[in-house]
C-alpha cells in the first residue's frame, strides 16, 4: 500500500473551493483525487479506494433551496450506504463551509441522533449569519476539547478566511445544543486573535453562532464539519500570509492530523 | 392539455423572523412618505405544477423547498381561499426570465423520485405590518410594489396572492418576416431603423439597401437584425474607428485628422514599445502576456453600464460573467475579478430613473457579489467612484484575469469543423442588446429596455468553465469564443467571418418554445460558449458534456465559402456574404471641437481661497468623503479568498484594517515564486476638469499601484475601458481624442503596453429637468504586472516603530480637482493633475528598493494626497507617525503667482499646509525604512527626488509640524471612525430590499 493515503474529493456542481482543498491535502501529505458525482454515481466503490473523504466548499447548485440541501440530497439519494459504512470505519471525513451545510443537512453530523425521541428529524442546521449578509474576513478560530481526530492536539490558535452567508449553527431547541455541548462536540470555536473566546462577538465570531461555534463533530470524531477555510492559509515563506499576529500556514494542521490518522489507521487493517 | 394539470403552492415562513431582515425595506419605505410602516415580514413562495400525491407533497415542502429546524412550510393547491386582513405583497418573475431556483426544482424533485413535477416557478411574499390606525390603498401598495418590492423589468406583484406563470408553452413559431429593403426610400429605410431599434445612422441603412438591391432580394427579419446588430457601436467600435475632422481651436493640441483612434493612440503604443512579453493584444477576447516560463496571463475588462442602469443586480451580475467568459474564451482558468463601480451621491441628485440612486448601488454591488462567488473566483481588486452625474447611468466595469500553460490559446477553426453551442439554453433575455447599448438613455428607457435585460445563472457558467479547461487539456476543439452582445449571431458570425458555415437554428435549445427565428440567433441568453470541433473529436467532447451535466447543441459546420448561410428548419433565412458584413460598414467620419470651457470664465487655483478649516478636522473630513472612506460594505461581500492564492487582497495589515495599493495573486499551479500584480487607476473628477491629464493620471496611477506591490515596472500591461457620452456632439470627441492620446503619451513613458480595451458611448441620461445629463469623461486604466519576488509585496501597512518614512518621486500637490477642493468648494476642477515625467524612473527605483529588501511598507498617494497616505498606513498598520512638513515645503516648486495668493507659500499659512497635506500628485509614493537601511535606500534615489519627511511612532497618533511648531495631531482611533463611518452606517442596515437582491438572497449566501 502506497504510504500516501488517498483523499477523494467530492464534486459537485458549483463547488468551487476543490482545488483549495487538494492543495492543502496534497501539502499535508495524502494523495487527491477530485471526483464528481456523476461518477461516483456510476461507480460508488470509487469511494472504497479512498482513505479520506473532502466535501469542500462552494455553492453547490448554486445554494438554491438553502446552502448545502440539494448536495445533501445527492448524497442521500444516491450513495448514502457507502458514505455511512466510509464513516462508521471511522475513517477521517471533512466537510467544508459548503461541505458543513451539505454533512449538517444530510444527517451525517452530528450524527448520532442526541435523543432516542428525535426519530429521523433533523435538529441542527446553518442558517443565515446574524447579519442577514455574506462576508469574507479572516478570524481566528481555537481548537477545543473534542474527540474529533482532525483537531487532536492543535494548541495554537488557527488564522484562516471565512467566507458565507449561512454559517450560524443553530439547534430546534436549547435541550439539543445543550445535549450537543455536552458531547463536547463542538470541536472548533471563533476566537479573539489572542485565543480567548470571541464571546459572540462580531467580527471575531462572524456569523452568530451561539457559543462561538466554528465547527463540530461526530462522536467518534472522524467526521468534521467546519465554515472557515483552513485550507486556504497553509503555505509559509514569501507566498504565505500572515494576519491576526502571524500564524502563516496555520491551516496546514488540520490537515495533517487527517492525513496522519489516514496512515495510523491503514497500518492498522492495511 | 398541461393546464389541466394543478399547481400546488408551498409557503415558507422563518419561525424567528430576522429582527434586521427587513429593516432596510421599511426605511426605504418611510423615505417614500409611508411613516405607519412598522415592519415587512419576507416569505419564499415556490410553485409546482403536476400530479403529485399529497404525501409526495409534504415530502417536498419538507425534505426540499424548507428547512425544518428554522422555518414552517404551507401547502395549498391551487386556486387559494381569500386572504383575511393584513396588507400583503406577492411578487414573481416575468414569463421567460431566468429562474436557475425554479431549474433546481424540476431537476432535484425528480431526483427526491416525484416524477410528476412538471413545472416549477418562485415568488416572494411581502406582508406589512403597520402602526395601529395606519392603513394603505391599494394605490399605496402599488407604489410600495413598484418602486421597492419588485423591479417591474423583471417582475411582476399582486396585491395578496400572485398567480404563478410558467414558462410559456406556444407550439407557433413566428415564421421569419421579409423586408422590402431594396425598394425602400430614405423615408422608408429611417422608419425601419426606428420601428427594429437598430440605432443606424442613415448612411448605414443605405448601404444595407444598396447590398440587398444588388442581391435583386428582399432580406429577412434574420438579416436586417443581425446587420444591425454586427455594425453596432457596441460591436462594432464605430467612434474609434472613424477618420475624425479636428477643429484646434488655437491650442493644436491635436492633429487636423484622427484616422481611427484605436490604431493612432491605443495600438500605436504597445507597437512602439514593442514587448516580447505580450502574446496577444486586441486580437483576441482577452489580451494574454507571459507569466514564466510554464504559464501565460490572460486579462479583459469590460463595461455593462445600460444594463445596470434599469436592472441592476441582473446587470451587473451578467456583466461578471460575460467578462469571465472572455478569459474562458482564451482558453485560461479565471483566477481573478474586479470590478469598479461609479455611482451617484446617495441623497445628492437623482435621475428620472425609476431607481433611485441607493437603489442602483446596492442591487449592483449585490449583482457582483452573487456571480463572483458562485464562481469561486476572488474579486480582489476594484474600486467605488460617486458624482452626480452617475445618477441613472452608472458605470459597472467588470474585469477578469485567467491563466493558461504557455501558448496554449489558439483559435483556428477549419473547414468541415462543426460549430457546437455548449451550456446555457437560449430564451428571449436579451434581445437586441448590442443595439440597446449603443442608445441613449430616457424616460421611456425602463419601459422599453425589458426585453434587453439578462439575468446570470453562476451555476451555469461554473460547469462550463470546468469543462472547456478539460476539453482545451484534451485538445477537442480547434476554435473558441463566447456568445456575449449579440449572441449567435456575433460569436458564429465572427468565427465565420474568414471560413464561411453552414447553421440550422432549429437545433438550438431553447428554455421555451415559440421563438422566432432572429430571436433564437440574436438572444444575448447568458452562459453560452461557441467551439468550433473537428467531426472525429464530437464523440468524446458529448462524453465530457454528459460526465459534467453541459448541454450543447450541434449547429452545422464552417465550408469555406465566402458566404454565411443561416437555415431554419432547411429553410434558408439568411445568406449574407462574410466580406459585406465585416467590411461593408460605411466608414463613420465624424467632428471633434474643443469644448466652450467653463474654464475660460475663472482661473484654475493653486491655494484654497477663503476659511480653512483647521488641519485636524480636515483630515477627518477627508477620510470620511465618499471618494476615500473604507467600501468595506462592498468588498467584504465579494469572497477574496477563495482559490487560496490571494497574497495581497484588498485589505492591508494585521487586522485587514487599511486599503492595499493593488493586489497579489500567486495562483496555485504555478511554482509560487511569483505573483500577478493587479490594479487600477480612475477620477472622475480629473475626468471632467481635464481628459488628457486625468487619462494620463488614470495610467500613472495604475502603474504606481501595481509598482507599490512588487510588480516589475518593465513587466506592467494596461487596458483602457472608455465611457463616455453621446459621441455625435463633437465636443465629447474632443474630450474623447484628448485621453487617447495622453494614454498614448503616458503608457509608452512607462514601456507598458496596452493588450485590450474597450469603449462604452452614449453614457447619457434624461436629468429631473427633462435636459440630457452625460456621465463625466471616465477612463479606467486597469494594469496587470508580473511579481518576479514575493518578498517584494510588502503592503501598506506600517510595520515598526522609529522608521523613517521618505517621500519618493516629484512632489506638485494640485489643489484643482482634489477631494480637498470638493470639500471646501462646490464648484467642479477646472484642471487636474498632470504626469511627472520622473515618475518611471522613481518606480524602477523603488522597484530595485524593494527586492534588495530596503522597504517595510509603502503606499502611493492619490487622492486625498499625502495627508490621506499615510493616515491610511497608520490604520493599516495600527502605528503612528509624526512628519515635519519644513523640508517638503523647503523643495517645492511652485508658480510664482502663489506668492502673495491667499497667503502664500508660507506654513504659518493654512492653506499652505492643506495643500502640502491633501494637494494631489502623480507620481509619488510614501515609504516606510527602517533606519539602518536608509543609506542604502537613499543610494536608490541617488539622481532622483526624495525627501525624508518623518517616523512612525508607536503612539496612535498622526501629528504634522513644521519645526517644533504642531499643525495637526489627530488620533488614529479618530481617523478611523471617519473612514469606516459610511461602512458602517450600510452594514448596520443589514440585508437590501428585495428589489436589490431578490434572487440573491434567495439563492446567494
Amino acid at each position: 500500500m502506497s504510504m500516501k493515503p488517498k483523499a477523494l474529493i467530492l464534486h459537485a456542481a458549483g463547488i468551487n473551493r476543490d482545488l483549495d482543498a487538494a492543495f492543502a491535502l496534497e501539502a499535508a501529505g495524502a494523495e487527491v483525487e477530485i471526483v464528481h458525482v456523476n461518477k461516483l454515481r456510476a461507480n460508488p466503490n470509487i469511494l472504497r479506494q479512498a482513505r479520506i473523504l473532502v466535501i469542500p466548499g462552494g455553492f453547490s447548485y448554486a445554494d438554491a433551496l438553502g446552502a448545502g440541501r440539494l448536495f445533501a440530497l445527492d448524497i442521500a439519494s444516491f450513495f448514502k450506504d457507502e458514505v455511512s459504512r466510509f464513516v462508521d470505519e471511522g475513517k477521517p471525513v471533512i466537510g467544508i463551509c459548503n461541505g458543513f451545510q451539505t454533512l449538517v443537512k444530510a444527517g451525517l453530523l452530528p450524527g448520532r441522533q442526541l435523543f432516542t425521541s428525535d426519530g429521523d428529524e433533523r435538529r441542527f442546521t446553518l442558517s443565515n449569519n446574524r447579519n442577514g449578509r455574506f462576508e469574507c474576513r479572516w478570524v481566528t478560530i481555537k481548537a477545543e476539547k473534542s474527540p474529533c481526530i482532525w483537531t487532536k492536539g492543535i494548541q495554537e490558535p488557527v488564522v484562516c478566511p471565512v467566507a458565507h452567508g449561512e454559517g450560524r449553527f443553530l439547534a430546534s431547541s436549547q435541550a439539543h445544543m445543550d445535549a450537543l455541548i455536552a458531547a463536547n462536540l463542538v470541536a472548533l470555536r471563533y476566537a479573539l486573535a489572542t485565543g480567548e473566546p470571541a464571546g459572540e462577538l462580531w467580527p471575531y465570531n462572524p456569523n452568530g453562532s451561539p457559543y462561538d461555534i466554528a465547527g463540530i463533530c461526530n462522536p467518534k470524531g472522524n467526521v468534521l464539519g467546519l465554515m472557515p477555510h483552513p485550507e486556504d492559509n497553509v503555505l509559509t515563506g514569501p507566498a504565505g500570509r500572515s494576519y491576526h499576529g502571524g500564524r502563516q500556514g496555520s491551516g496546514l494542521t488540520l490537515f495533517k492530523n487527517g492525513v496522519r490518522h489516514a496512515i495510523d489507521q491503514g497500518a492498522l487493517y492495511g | 392539455m398541461e393546464h389541466q394539470s394543478p399547481v400546488h403552492r408551498f409557503t415558507i415562513r422563518e419561525l424567528k423572523p430576522g429582527s434586521k431582515s427587513s429593516a432596510l425595506i421599511v426605511r426605504e419605505a418611510r423615505r417614500l412618505g409611508f411613516e405607519g410602516i412598522k415592519a415587512v415580514l419576507r416569505s419564499e413562495i415556490y410553485f409546482v405544477r403536476g400530479k403529485i400525491a399529497p404525501e409526495e407533497l409534504g415530502f417536498l415542502g419538507r425534505f426540499l423547498l424548507s428547512d425544518p429546524v428554522t422555518q414552517t412550510c404551507d401547502i395549498h393547491t391551487l386556486p387559494l381561499v381569500p386572504e383575511g386582513e393584513g396588507y400583503a405583497v406577492e411578487v414573481a418573475y416575468h414569463p421567460g426570465v431566468t429562474d436557475p431556483v425554479a431549474d433546481e426544482i424540476l431537476r432535484s424533485g425528480k431526483e427526491l423520485g416525484v416524477s410528476g413535477i412538471q413545472a416549477a416557478s418562485t415568488g416572494l411574499r411581502y406582508e406589512i405590518e403597520c402602526e395601529k390606525g395606519y392603513t394603505l390603498s391599494s394605490q399605496d401598495l402599488d407604489k410600495l410594489a413598484s418602486r421597492l418590492l419588485a423591479n417591474p423589468v423583471v417582475q411582476r406583484w399582486a396585491l395578496g396572492a400572485v398567480e404563478p406563470a410558467f414558462p410559456g408553452s406556444d407550439t407557433e413559431i413566428p415564421p421569419e418576416a421579409w423586408i422590402p429593403i431594396h425598394t425602400m426610400d430614405e423615408q422608408g429605410l429611417a422608419e425601419l431603423n426606428r420601428s427594429r431599434r437598430a440605432a443606424l445612422d442613415p448612411e448605414e441603412m443605405r448601404a444595407i439597401r444598396d447590398y440587398f438591391v444588388a442581391q435583386g432580394r428582399a432580406c429577412s427579419d434574420v438579416e436586417f437584425e443581425m446587420i444591425a446588430q454586427t455594425w453596432s457601436e457596441h460591436c462594432f467600435h464605430k467612434t474609434f474607428k472613424a477618420l475624425i475632422d479636428v477643429e484646434n481651436g488655437e491650442t493644436g493640441e491635436l492633429p487636423s485628422q484622427v484616422d481611427n483612434i484605436l490604431k493612432t493612440y491605443i495600438k500605436a503604443a504597445t507597437d512602439e514599445i514593442d514587448a516580447p512579453w505580450v502574446i496577444s493584444a486586441f486580437k483576441d477576447n482577452a489580451g494574454i502576456i507571459e507569466f514564466d516560463k510554464n504559464f501565460d496571463l490572460s486579462f479583459k475588462v469590460e463595461t455593462h453600464n445600460h444594463p445596470s442602469a434599469v436592472e441592476p443586480f441582473g446587470g451587473a451580475n451578467t456583466g461578471v460573467g460575460g467578462v469571465i467568459r472572455d478569459v474562458m474564451a482564451v482558453s485560461a482558468r479565471p483566477f481573478a475579478v474586479t470590478d469598479v463601480l461609479c455611482f451617484g451621491i446617495p441623497g445628492r441628485g437623482e435621475g428620472t430613473s425609476a431607481l433611485s440612486v441607493e437603489q442602483i448601488r446596492l442591487g449592483v454591488v449585490a449583482g457582483v457579489q452573487d456571480y463572483g462567488n458562485k464562481m469561486g473566483i476572488p474579486t480582489l481588486n476594484g474600486s467605488i467612484h460617486y458624482h452626480e452625474k452617475y445618477a441613472a447611468n452608472p458605470l459597472v466595469y467588470c474585469g477578469c484575469a485567467g491563466i493558461a500553460p504557455r501558448r496554449a490559446f489558439f483559435s483556428n477553426p477549419r473547414v468541415g469543423d462543426r460549430i457546437l453551442v455548449l451550456g446555457g439554453r437560449t430564451g428571449r433575455d436579451g434581445i437586441r442588446g448590442a443595439t440597446f447599448s449603443s442608445m441613449t438613455m430616457d424616460g421611456s428607457t425602463m419601459e422599453t429596455a425589458g426585453a434587453s435585460v439578462q439575468i446570470g445563472a453562476p451555476l451555469v457558467e461554473k460547469k462550463l468553465s470546468e469543462l472547456i479547461l478539460a476539453a482545451r487539456d484534451a485538445g477537442l476543439y480547434t476554435g473558441i469564443t463566447d456568445c456575449g452582445a449579440g449572441g449567435l449571431s456575433s460569436a458564429v458570425g465572427e468565427m465565420a467571418s474568414e471560413l464561411g458555415a453552414d447553421v440550422e437554428l432549429s437545433e438550438v435549445r431553447l428554455k421555451y418554445p415559440g421563438l422566432a427565428p432572429w430571436e433564437i440567433w440574436l438572444s444575448e441568453a447568458q452562459e453560452r460558449m461557441v467551439l468550433a470541433v473537428p467531426p472525429e473529436k464530437l464523440p468524446a467532447l458529448a462524453e465530457l458534456c454528459d460526465a459534467n451535466d453541459v448541454e450543447y447543441c450541434d449547429l452545422g459546420f464552417f465550408t469555406g465559402s465566402s458566404n454565411l448561410v443561416v437555415r431554419f428548419n432547411r429553410k434558408v433565412i439568411l445568406d449574407l456574404d462574410c466580406g459585406f458584413l465585416h467590411k461593408g460598414m460605411p466608414r463613420r467620419r465624424m467632428k471633434a471641437v474643443p469644448p466652450s470651457g467653463r474654464g475660460e470664465m475663472q482661473e484654475p487655483r493653486s491655494l484654497p481661497i477663503g476659511k480653512i478649516p483647521g488641519i485636524d478636522e480636515l483630515f477627518t473630513a477627508i477620510m470620511g468623503h465618499h471618494a476615500i472612506s473604507s467600501k468595506e460594505w462592498a468588498i467584504r461581500r465579494y469572497d477574496h479568498e477563495v482559490q487560496g492564492a490571494t497574497r495581497l487582497g484588498p485589505f492591508a495589515g494585521p487586522d485587514q484594517a487599511g486599503p492595499t495599493d493593488a493586489a497579489v495573486a500567486v495562483p496555485l499551479e504555478t511554482d509560487l515564486t511569483r505573483g500577478v500584480a493587479i490594479s487600477n487607476g480612475f477620477n472622475p473628477r480629473y475626468g471632467e476638469a481635464d481628459s488628457y491629464n486625468a487619462a494620463a493620471s488614470a495610467l500613472d496611477e495604475a502603474v504606481r499601484n501595481a509598482v507599490a506591490v512588487g510588480a516589475d515596472p518593465e513587466r506592467i500591461a494596461v487596458m483602457d475601458n472608455f465611457c463616455w457620452g453621446d459621441p455625435l456632439k463633437p465636443e465629447n470627441l474632443w474630450t474623447l481624442l484628448r485621453a487617447a492620446k495622453a494614454c498614448k503619451d503616458a503608457a509608452v513613458a512607462h514601456g507598458t503596453p496596452f493588450v485590450s480595451g474597450k469603449d462604452s458611448f452614449n453614457n447619457e441620461f434624461e436629468g429631473p429637468n427633462g435636459e440630457k445629463i452625460a456621465v463625466p469623461p471616465s477612463l479606467l486604466i486597469s494594469a496587470m504586472g508580473i511579481v518576479p519576488e514575493l518578498s517584494a509585496v510588502r503592503g501598506s501597512d506600517l510595520k515598526h516603530k522609529d522608521s523613517l518614512l521618505y517621500l519618493i518621486g516629484e512632489f506638485s500637490p494640485f489643489y484643482e480637482a482634489s477631494v480637498l477642493m470638493d470639500i471646501l468648494e462646490d464648484r467642479p476642477g477646472l484642471a487636474a493633475p498632470g504626469f511627472s515625467d520622473l515618475a518611471p524612473s522613481v518606480y524602477r527605483a523603488l522597484h530595485t528598493a524593494l527586492k534588495a529588501g530596503l522597504v517595510e511598507s509603502c503606499h502611493d498617494l492619490s487622492e486625498g494626497g499625502l495627508g490621506t497616505a499615510l493616515a491610511e498606513m497608520c490604520i493599516a498598520g495600527g502605528l503612528g507617525v509624526h512628519i515635519d512638513l519644513q523640508n517638503l515645503s523647503a523643495a517645492l516648486k511652485y508658480p510664482a503667482r502663489t506668492e502673495g495668493e491667499n497667503g502664500g507659500a508660507s506654513l504659518d499659512n493654512p492653506a499652505w499646509q492643506a495643500l502640502l497635506l491633501f494637494g494631489e500628485t502623480n507620481g509619488c509614493l510614501v515609504v516606510e525604512v527602517e533606519q539602518g537601511n536608509s543609506s542604502s535606500f537613499e543610494q536608490h534615489f541617488s539622481n532622483l527626488p526624495f525627501i525624508m519627511i518623518g517616523k512612525v511612532s508607536a503612539a496612535p497618533l498622526l501629528q504634522a509640524s513644521a519645526g517644533k511648531k504642531l499643525l495637526a495631531l489627530v488620533k488614529i482611533e479618530a481617523l478611523k471612525r471617519a473612514y469606516f463611518r459610511e461602512s458602517a452606517e450600510i452594514l448596520d442596515q443589514a440585508e437590501p430590499s428585495s428589489v436589490l437582491d431578490s434572487q440573491e438572497s434567495r439563492e446567494g449566501r
